[in-house]
């Protein structure tokens, strides 16, 4: 099939038209994804925009997003596909009433039964049977159980879904797929050796900054520059939750609603709030922050 | 995974990808040597503790296939996204990379236009600047071209003064066998690493004047010290450069090759292993705590739950197919964790001190004594911090753990607990004691174990040495044993993890 990207160079310029800035590695990535039709499981701290690589991608690309958001007791009947109990016990009965000598075998009423119309698609089998371009995105992957993820499997490796009454449905185009995972436990290595793996970190100065200045557009330049500057100090600081992305983000629209031009030592400390979510964090922050001859990180 | 020699599995990769490989074009020989050394470079990953399985091998041949041979950020990140399915391994892989790929790549070609010599244009450039080549410059000049350089962050001309640097100062030989750290320090020193950081904030103080508060400063500062990281990792990758050279890339690998974060020893981690585990410890707690309420969760089911059947079963017609069953709420348990604080076991004691805090939301309750020949309750520090760091900093200055001559007296520690606490302890209490058992030759005391773990719901032992050296010397551990409820060798972050996760919260 078609591929969606040219060059790894394409891929970033195509997510830059989305608003997401990538690093390199993540262009890369997302270019072998493509290429190798391998699913992405991505990794890193919670608010570094895994989730919003995936709805990036669904924008560029013109695809529709599918999301499947895990959470702990997952199961088939959510994930995969469910029988319609309900409707196939009113074509029961309805059967019944309708021909009081019996008309239809039994037989006929099982294969009717265990027909499409009767079968509730889930977001992976929905994403197999779509006809358009899809970007799946598996969302949270680490908080099902570990045998619930063996249900992922056939679909990641094979792209198909086997339906005991139906047969196996197999995907008529492969979409990019992406897992994310917040790493509050070890996946299984089967799991892990199907997928391309993608660790996405806090962003280096450049970029943060840029990021600010892409998703806050009214902020100037200069203060882009220090918001990034404090954050990156901020994260070096020893914290119960380093501040992600979105709070740097949410920090920024801050001080642009508060009309500073500068930031300085007591709009920091006032607005450290929307940075830190742990008092004992926000205690830290302030008194390393108020010292300017704070101790050198170790070398 | 058979033990393969990597040598057959190329031949093997090469007859798979032979239309390809075999062609006799430049670019299929440059094909065909990368598969040889990528069966290599798979090979050391391995050997440094890294799971590659046949499958992720595979994948990486494929995924080299699509990527340009120019493009090095975009091969390593192919090579990354394949064969490294773990966050913690990353460090390891780069390492790896850089010995196998950073000189090898002439072998197939001009990947990396690092390689080159310093661009005609520059050099011109600099001897119109300074009247002479590089190798003319005296001390001074390589100094204040460093500082410009860090300055305006020129990453190229930083790239090229680390190397002069290196050539200059670090003075390798071939053949001789030292480690790279060691021409690290030498060419560092001779730089005054040290004493940069001061003449570049000095430098910015001139150029922009002085920084307008304490906030800036601090930025700044911090500024400052990242370039300087970077410049140290220049001097490193270009040390290494020049030892793979020297060596072979084979034999560099075996030298660069470190642990796995999890698998740092305690008693003998760096200070900067300490740092990376220390801050791997809240991501690891947290990770922890959700994955054991999952468990606790699904492990006993309560009793029958007959509102919620009742409800469920309206869905089936108002047969109760599908019973549901109350979540017990387990009992926490109270924890007690005494820790021998002398010498040889002190950073392991810390460690676990900090690790246990972490989780303390586990428990119902968490008290700390540390000792060497006296015993010292410590939780208050604990309870008044509010920042585990902190309190372990003060554990360390104002905890009174002396009796008589600072060697460790594990009989007479015991005994004074035993003597204050031993009314404390309740049948929900576990007690954790931390130590080597080395106990300088002085009385066991090991009765009063025995009284404790009476008391007690549970009392185990962590010692950080290997098993092997349990009762050598002045190691009296089995005199303890018996009235332990389980002693683990707890070496490494992977042996507390299981051992806080399996032990202490699932009994």
């Amino acid at each position: 099939m078609a591929e969606r990207f040219e060059t790894v160079d394409d891929v970033s310029e195509r997510l830059r038209s989305a608003d997401y800035l990538p690093n390199a590695q993540i262009s890369s990535v997302v270019f072998l994804a493509d290429r190798l039709e391998k699913p992405v499981l991505v990794e890193g701290p919670a608010g570094v925009g895994k989730t919003e690589l995936a709805k990036a991608l669904a924008t560029t690309t013109g695809s529709r997003l599918i999301r499947l958001q895990c959470y702990e007791g997952l199961d088939e009947a959510k994930a995969l596909y469910e029988w319609n109990y309900k409707k196939q016990l009113l074509r029961i009965q309805s059967d019944r009433e309708h021909d009081g000598q019996g008309g239809a075998s039994w037989t006929e009423i099982e294969s009717d039964i265990f027909s499409e119309q009767f079968l509730l698609t889930r977001p992976l089998l929905e994403a197999i049977r779509a006809d358009e371009p899809i970007v799946l995105l598996i969302d949270e992957v680490d908080r099902v159980e570990i045998e619930t993820e063996a249900l992922l499997l056939e679909v990641l490796s094979d792209f198909q879904v086997s339906i005991p009454e139906l047969g196996t449905i197999i995907g008529k185009q492969r979409p990019l797929v992406f897992l994310t995972s917040n790493n509050t436990r070890e996946l299984s290595e089967a799991l892990k050796r199907r997928c391309l793996y993608l660790h996405v970190d806090y962003p280096d100065l450049d970029r943060e900054k840029e990021i600010v200045r892409v998703r806050v557009p009214e902020i100037d330049d200069a203060l882009a520059e220090q918001v990034a500057r404090v954050v990156r100090s901020v994260r070096q600081l020893e914290l119960k939750k380093a501040p992600s992305i979105s709070e740097t983000i949410d920090w920024a629209r801050t001080l642009l609603y508060l009309g500073v031009e500068t930031l300085d030592a007591q709009i920091v400390e006032e607005t450290l709030h929307v940075l830190l979510k742990y008092q004992s964090d926000i205690e830290k922050a302030r008194k390393e922050l108020a010292t300017a001859t704070a101790d050198a990180i170790s070398s | 995974m058979p033990d393969l020699r990597h040598e057959d599995v190329a031949a093997g990769f090469r007859k798979l990808f032979g239309d390809n490989a075999g062609s006799a074009t430049a670019a299929g020989h440059a094909r065909a040597g990368m598969l040889d050394v990528l069966q290599g470079f798979i090979h050391e990953l391995r050997a440094a503790g890294l799971p590659v399985s046949m499958t992720e091998n595979l994948d990486a041949m494929r995924a080299i296939e699509h990527i340009p041979m120019g493009d090095r950020a975009a091969f390593r990140a192919a090579l990354g996204a394949t064969l490294v399915k773990h966050h913690g391994h990353w460090p390891a892989f780069e390492t790896v990379f850089d010995v196998y790929f950073s000189l090898r790549s002439a072998q197939w070609g001009d990947i990396e236009g690092e390689a080159k010599l310093i661009d005609p244009d520059v050099l011109e450039q600099m001897q119109a600047a300074d009247g002479g080549a590089m190798g003319d410059m005296s001390r001074e000049e390589l100094a204040e071209l460093l500082l410009q350089a860090l300055m305006s962050m020129d990453a190229e001309q930083l790239r090229r003064l680390a190397a002069e640097a290196v050539t200059r100062y670090a003075g390798m030989e071939p053949g001789r066998p030292v480690g790279g750290t060691y021409y690290l320090y030498r060419t560092l020193r001779q730089l005054d690493f040290d004493g940069m950081l001061d003449r570049m904030l000095e430098r910015a103080q001139n150029e922009d004047g002085a920084p307008a508060n304490d906030l800036d400063e601090r930025l700044q500062r911090d500024e400052m010290q990242e370039r300087l990281q970077r410049l140290k990792r220049e001097v490193e990758e270009e040390i290494r450069r020049r030892l793979v050279g020297d060596r072979g890339v084979d034999a560099m690998a075996r030298t660069l090759r470190r642990p796995l974060p999890e698998d740092v020893d305690f008693m003998h981690a760096s200070r900067a292993e300490m740092a990376t585990l220390q801050r791997s410890i809240y991501p690891l707690t947290r990770a922890l705590q959700a994955r054991l309420a999952q468990r606790r969760k699904r492990r006993h089911r309560g009793s029958l739950d007959f509102r919620k059947t009742v409800r469920a079963s309206l869905s089936y017609g108002g047969v109760p197919v599908e019973p549901k069953f109350r979540h017990p709420h387990p009992s926490k348990p109270e924890i007690m964790v005494v820790a021998d604080i002398s010498g040889s076991v002190a950073s392991f004691a810390r460690f676990t001190l900090m690790f246990v805090y972490a989780m303390s939301s586990q428990f119902s309750k968490v008290r700390s004594w540390v000792f060497i020949d006296g015993v010292d309750e410590v939780t208050r520090f604990f309870d008044e911090a509010g920042d585990v760091q902190e309190a372990v900093y003060r554990v360390n200055t104002e905890a009174d753990v002396v009796w008589v001559d600072g060697h460790s007296d594990y009989g007479h520690a015991f005994e004074v607990f035993h003597d204050r606490h031993l009314n404390e302890i309740s049948p929900k209490t576990s007690i954790i004691i931390l130590g080597d058992a080395r106990n300088n030759y002085h009385a066991a005391q090991a009765w009063t174990l025995k009284e404790l773990n009476k008391r007690a719901r549970h009392l185990y032992w962590l010692n950080p040495e290997p098993r092997s050296y349990w009762d050598t010397g002045d190691s009296i551990l089995s005199e303890y044993t018996p009235h332990c409820d389980g002693v683990y060798e707890c070496r490494n972050l992977r042996q507390l993890e299981g051992f806080v996760s399996d032990v202490v919260v699932n009994r």
